[in-house]
């Protein structure tokens, strides 16, 4: 076999690092790629929280390298500013959080926590990972071109994504390029789960994190597809002239476009929505499932409830095809689908619930480590729980009316994905970066990291609840500065501001403290340093090609801690 | 621990080995992607002033030979199947050859006789919504099909050296790119009234 061809040579470097088919180091390239795109994202929502703390005042510092075309005199023209918020969020989500929670952690992990040598495809993986690049870099290089990267939104909504700039038109193709490379990974993942799991290893003993990346791949396969349909109609309207989302009868500036019409704008946000409400969960769940493995390690006891979250994590999948609409309340589609979508909206909160409700009754009566991963894994709890409850008034069509798209919905949606996920996210670097480096993240700099991030979160993200409340609409340019209603919650905009600013700061400690570990951190002196169960911890360190020394079999359940009477607190699945 | 197991037997607990679940899985997200089309051309048609009978503007003649072109390349498809079943490379090597020809006929009626013929009538997607959406359909169709032709040409020239090495995984391949086949023609299997007929 051409495998064990490979192990008798070593490879040249440009095989073994850049074009690896090794699940790991395709897996610490996605890693390293998204972390770099969350970082971009990051800074241009840096630049715009400048235009809503300060509206029309020149950016400092920064501000003369924007040119006269986005920024003259140092001060943000709207369009620019419509630019850096379609592209924040279409990198955050597409770019940062997703391929990290699924290209990076679900690659590293899946096939150590099944037992496998490696993913099902192995070159399939590595393709998945360079069309994500190239995404990536059409998404990067869109930025140069005359009228800027797309500016629509991330959602795109026509008819103002039809006939918007050139941007959007390279947005769709570099969308094109996401899609396929996501495509390409959950067929590998779901193939990976089903069929390398090793002897003994049966669904309800696969680790919570292996039944999430599951879901997650699902979802990836099957609601993606809608949204490639949408770009490949949105670029005909561009490129073609076809007027799939263009109404009969549409003005713009005041003149009739030169369309045949007899297309519909809502056609778009169905379809848009349709991928866009699984993807929540795409976020979420790979966060979920990493928070439940350190929990479960870092309490020292099974995790309560481990067979409701799998029936629930499976739920949720199912259920996430068809709450799309609550989106569109205010579309005008009528109000019995509505209802439906409300009802449908209410249910799936209940399998979250029950998640939530199993980790945090886990913590009972555990003897609980507090090392970074798990502060980080501690905090997604409440984060996630405030992003969750808050989305109860945005799923009931009345409350919806007055909420909806106002920066209720931004803090809403952020508490999920900022302080729930990416903390979620952060547990996970901490905690299995000594398996891939041998080395540990320093702890004291850890602490450093995650407090002063726990109350930034918050800073920002609360005001925001706040201002949504105050009818405060999420788009405008100058924060609400013109509306009477806002006035009283403006002053909230420079406390957001100024917490956003500061929270880049505090993620200095965590790139120092990433970089310097790699080389410099304490070596781990076991090749299971938390004691922990999963199969993941009983390779070498780091697991070298192939991963395990003899096929693994597996003997019990994923979280067999404190099993009375056993000699140890922890008793390791391939442990007869 | 090196080779990833069920590259070419079955797992018994699935009854699959994994290319033959992969390639179901993609399938399964195909379905979807001509499924969110399908229900555009349902959205777009129903909320439609007037909606041309395809017939009045396509061709069912050629329509029709089409779709006999493709059912029987889908017919050589499981001959080359079972021809590499019963060990005959020359027998693989004809009907495999015959299935890219009448995948090539497809697209030459389709391009020659369908597509250029329109436009120089005139006839362009921008016309009416129902033009749009035909020549959406039948044009990611028809990359499928040149894909699906890509593949086999490859399976048929210089990826049938792995015949003599390894027959086995070999034959896999061709059942893997047979089921993608089959789909391609299924698509179409559905296009043709909805456009042509109804």
């Amino acid at each position: 076999m051409e495998h064990s061809h490979h192990d008798s040579h070593p490879l040249p470097f440009w095989r073994k690092y850049l074009f690896s088919i090794d699940h790991k180091v395709i897996g610490i390239q996605y890693g390293l790629t998204s972390l770099f795109f969350l970082f971009f994202g990051f800074s241009l929502m840096m630049l715009m929280r400048w235009q809503l703390a300060f509206p029309g005042k020149p950016i400092p510092f920064l501000g003369k390298f924007f040119g006269d075309g986005r920024a003259p005199g140092g001060i943000m023209l709207p369009e620019f500013y419509n630019e850096l918020g379609a592209m924040h969020g279409t990198i955050m989500v597409f770019l940062g959080v997703v391929p990290l929670g699924v290209g990076c952690f679900g690659n590293l992990l899946v096939p150590l926590q099944i037992g496998a040598p490696d993913m099902a495809f192995p070159k399939l993986n590595m393709a998945s990972y360079w069309v994500f690049f190239l995404g990536g870099l059409t998404m990067l290089v869109s930025f140069l071109l005359p009228g800027g990267a797309a500016s629509s939104g991330w959602t795109s909504y026509p008819p103002l994504a039809d006939i918007a700039t050139i941007g959007q038109t390279v947005w769709l193709l570099g969308m094109v390029f996401l899609i396929t490379s996501s495509l390409l990974g959950s067929v590998n993942t779901i193939t990976t789960v089903l069929q390398l799991r090793t002897k003994g290893l049966t669904f309800m003993r696969l680790p919570f994190f292996v039944w999430a990346q599951l879901v997650t791949a699902f979802l990836l396969l099957l609601a993606f597809p809608p949204l490639e349909a949408a770009g490949i109609l949105q670029l005909m309207d561009r490129l073609a002239h076809t007027s799939f989302f263009l109404p009969s009868g549409l003005m713009v500036s005041g003149r009739p476009i030169e369309a045949s019409g007899g297309g519909s704008v809502l056609l778009w946000q169905h379809l848009f929505w349709f991928l866009a409400h699984p993807e929540v969960y795409v976020i979420l769940l790979p966060g979920m499932g990493i928070v439940a493995e350190i929990i479960a390690n870092n309490i020292r006891k099974p995790l309560w409830g481990y067979r409701s979250m799998v029936y629930s994590v499976l739920f949720i999948g199912f259920m996430s095809f068809i709450v799309w609409a609550h989106h569109m309340f205010l579309t005008g589609m009528g109000t019995v689908i509505s209802s439906f979508f409300q009802a449908t909206t209410m249910i799936i909160s209940i399998p979250s619930v029950v998640i939530l409700s199993c980790l945090l009754i886990s913590l009972w009566g555990g003897s609980i480590r507090t090392n970074t991963a798990m502060l980080f894994a501690l905090a997604f709890l409440p984060m996630f729980g405030i992003g969750g409850l808050t989305g109860l008034p945005l799923g009931l069509s009345i409350s919806d009316i007055h909420l909806h798209d106002t920066y209720y919905v931004i803090g809403h949606f952020h508490y999920v994905v900022a302080p729930g996920v990416i903390f979620a996210l952060f547990a996970g670097i901490y905690h299995w970066f000594p398996k891939f480096t041998g080395r540990q993240m320093n702890e004291f700099l850890g602490k450093v990291h995650f407090w002063p991030s726990l109350i930034l979160m918050n800073c920002i993200f609360f005001p925001m609840l706040i201002m949504g409340l105050a009818g405060v609409s999420r788009r405008l340019y100058d924060g609400g500065l013109q509306y009477l209603h806002a006035q009283p919650v403006l002053p909230l905009n420079r406390i957001i501001s100024s917490s956003a600013w500061l929270l880049a700061v505090a993620q200095l400690p965590f790139i120092f403290n990433f970089v310097f570990s790699i080389f410099k951190g304490k070596k781990v002196t076991s090749d299971n340093p938390w004691e922990a169960t999963t199969l993941e911890w009983q390779t070498p360190t780091p697991p070298g090609h192939g991963n395990f020394k003899t096929v693994p079999i597996v003997y019990r359940g994923p979280y067999e801690y404190s099993v009375p009477g056993a000699s140890k607190d922890f008793t390791p699945q391939n442990e007869p | 621990m090196d080779a990833i197991p069920y590259t070419i037997t079955p797992r018994e607990d699935t009854g699959l080995y994994n290319a033959r679940l992969g390639i179901w899985l993609f399938l399964s997200s195909e379905v979807m992607l001509f499924g969110a089309l399908f229900a555009t051309y349902v959205i777009l048609r129903l909320g439609a002033l007037d909606w041309p009978r395809g017939a009045s503007l396509l061709s069912v003649p050629l329509g029709t030979f089409n779709t006999v072109v493709l059912i029987a390349s889908s017919v050589t498809m499981v001959f080359a199947w079972v021809s590499l079943k019963e060990g005959n490379l020359g027998k693989y090597r004809l009907t495999m050859g015959l299935t890219i020809l009448l995948a090539l006929l497809f697209m030459a009626v389709k391009l020659f006789l369908e597509y250029l013929p329109k436009f120089r009538h005139h006839h362009y997607p921008s016309e009416n919504t129902f033009l749009a959406i035909y020549f959406t359909l039948t044009g990611l169709h028809a990359l499928h099909v040149l894909g699906g032709v890509v593949v086999n040409a490859y399976f048929w020239g210089p990826g049938a050296k792995m015949w003599h090495v390894e027959p086995e995984r070999f034959t896999n391949r061709i059942e893997i790119a047979g089921l993608y086949w089959h789909f391609v023609d299924l698509v179409w299997i559905f296009l043709f009234p909805i456009l042509y007929l109804l």
